[in-house]
């Protein structure tokens, strides 16, 4: 069963939800030791499909590593590096080992990693995966071929609140929701006045009932990181004066943490919003400190009392 | 290539940058053909938009979403519906089509056609 479900199902409890870094080698004990930190706090650990259009240990690998550590997995699945066909061939198959999280994207382009000379498929987009994805948890293929004993898939997707045409995202978000999205983990955003209009938007219009919003936080140590993101990730953009204000401080360590502390408090704090996706490029133990700044209890507490996140004012 | 898709390539490959795709959703795109997009996505700008708005894969190239979505609000003489069609969302590409006429299957149906597990819902439109 898909504990993500049960907690977006019963509204009261703050949902984390993190990345599992990126596993290149080794067997199960280092998917385990990678994934340790975030897993000691996330309700549910995402297994990339190929971030950044770099090729790593399969999602549906690691998925299936995850779960059998008895970490929750969601599966990412990105449109293009497969069509159709495999698309829901990995569901499915994932699905067989209990993987019942779903995570459907359009996804980088493959200019933006290492192999640009590779094809790129796309054969769905994002909102038509999503679709399809639900179709597979009703019980049928595409083509309309019936699965037997589908498993109840738990669907969900993305959506970047910060790129261009910023008035259009929320209602590309909405159409995710309405293709069977049941919660969205929203791209970083360093600028807090974009998030907040997104979300009020689809807050606003019963959205935000439909599907459970999680805003990405990132842990970085740096503003070199943060400056790579600005430059090479597509569609994050860092605006200067955030740039410069980790530059500049003179612990550049402690002022990337408290820019990250910062952008989790407002999120966290806006209407519809449910709880955070962290991913963690410092692994320093970043994920328990603000998740205590936060005033999150640990996964053990929150499954117990169902807790909602008290923030300090 | 028959001669109808010839005629039509010939037309809307100058104006549109028509890849002959043969299920046209242009009255749906403000007048923007979506499979000129680098990914052919035909739900709406992906997450990679710069910040200038061009393309992720191609910077020098302003989105074609970017344009699609301000054309079907902008657009003079757009008629509401097609203007209101836009948030739907559009069936996967039907890769057999491709090369064949959008008219010819607009006029018989086949552009119609959808694979028997793509199931319509009401509730498939956005806010607009």
């Amino acid at each position: 069963m898909s504990r993500l479900r049960d907690l977006v199902e019963d509204g009261r409890s703050t949902i984390l939800t993190g990345e599992a870094p990126t596993v290149d080698g080794g067997d199960l004990a280092a998917v385990e030791a990678r994934v340790a930190e975030i897993a000691s706090w996330a309700d549910a650990v995402n297994a990339t499909d190929n971030p950044a259009a770099h090729a790593h240990a399969s999602n549906v690998a690691v998925a299936i590593a995850l779960a059998r550590l008895g970490i929750e997995p969601v599966l990412q699945v990105v449109a293009r590096d497969k069509n159709r066909i495999a698309c829901q061939a990995d569901i499915v198959g994932a699905a067989l080992h209990g993987v019942e999280n779903v995570c459907c994207l359009t996804g980088d382009d493959v200019t933006a990693g290492d192999e640009p000379e590779a094809r790129r498929v796309f054969d769905l987009d994002g909102p038509q995966l999503v679709r399809v994805a639900t179709g597979l948890s009703e019980g049928r293929y595409l083509s309309g071929r019936p699965l037997e004993l589908a498993r109840p898939l738990f669907v969900g997707s993305v959506e970047n609140p910060a790129a261009p045409p910023l008035d259009h995202r929320a209602q590309r978000a909405a159409k995710k929701i309405a293709a069977g999205a049941r919660f969205l983990q929203l791209q970083i955003c360093y600028h807090p006045d974009r998030l907040e209009s997104f979300v009020h938007q689809l807050h606003d219009r019963g959205f935000t009932e439909r599907a459970a919003l999680l805003p990405t936080i990132v842990l970085v140590r740096s503003a070199r990181v943060l400056s790579y993101m600005d430059t090479s990730v597509p569609g994050i953009d860092v605006p200067t004066e955030t740039l410069a204000r980790v530059e500049q401080a003179a612990d550049q360590d402690e002022a990337a943490y408290e820019l990250a502390l910062e952008q989790a408090e407002h999120a966290i704090s806006l209407p519809g919003v449910r709880g955070l996706h962290i991913i963690d490029f410092r692994h320093d133990g970043a994920v328990s400190r603000l998740c205590r700044d936060l005033g999150i209890p640990t996964k053990e507490e929150r499954r117990a009392h169902a807790h909602r996140a008290q923030l300090p004012v | 290539m028959g001669v109808v898709a010839f005629v039509e390539h010939a037309v809307k490959r100058p104006v549109f940058g028509c890849r002959m795709c043969g299920q046209c959703v242009l009255h749906d795109t403000g007048m923007t053909c979506p499979m000129t997009c680098p990914k052919a996505l035909r739900n709406g700008p992906c997450g990679g938009v710069r910040e200038d708005g061009h393309c992720e894969v191609k910077p020098e190239m302003r989105c074609v979403w970017l344009k699609a979505e301000q054309r079907s609000r902008t657009l003079p003489l757009l008629p509401p519906s097609w203007r209101a069609h836009f948030g739907q969302l559009r069936p996967p590409v039907d890769n057999r089509l491709q090369g064949t006429s959008s008219w010819v299957n607009l006029f018989t149906g086949r552009d119609r056609q959808r694979p028997d597990g793509w199931e319509e819902r009401a509730d498939a439109e956005g806010p607009t």
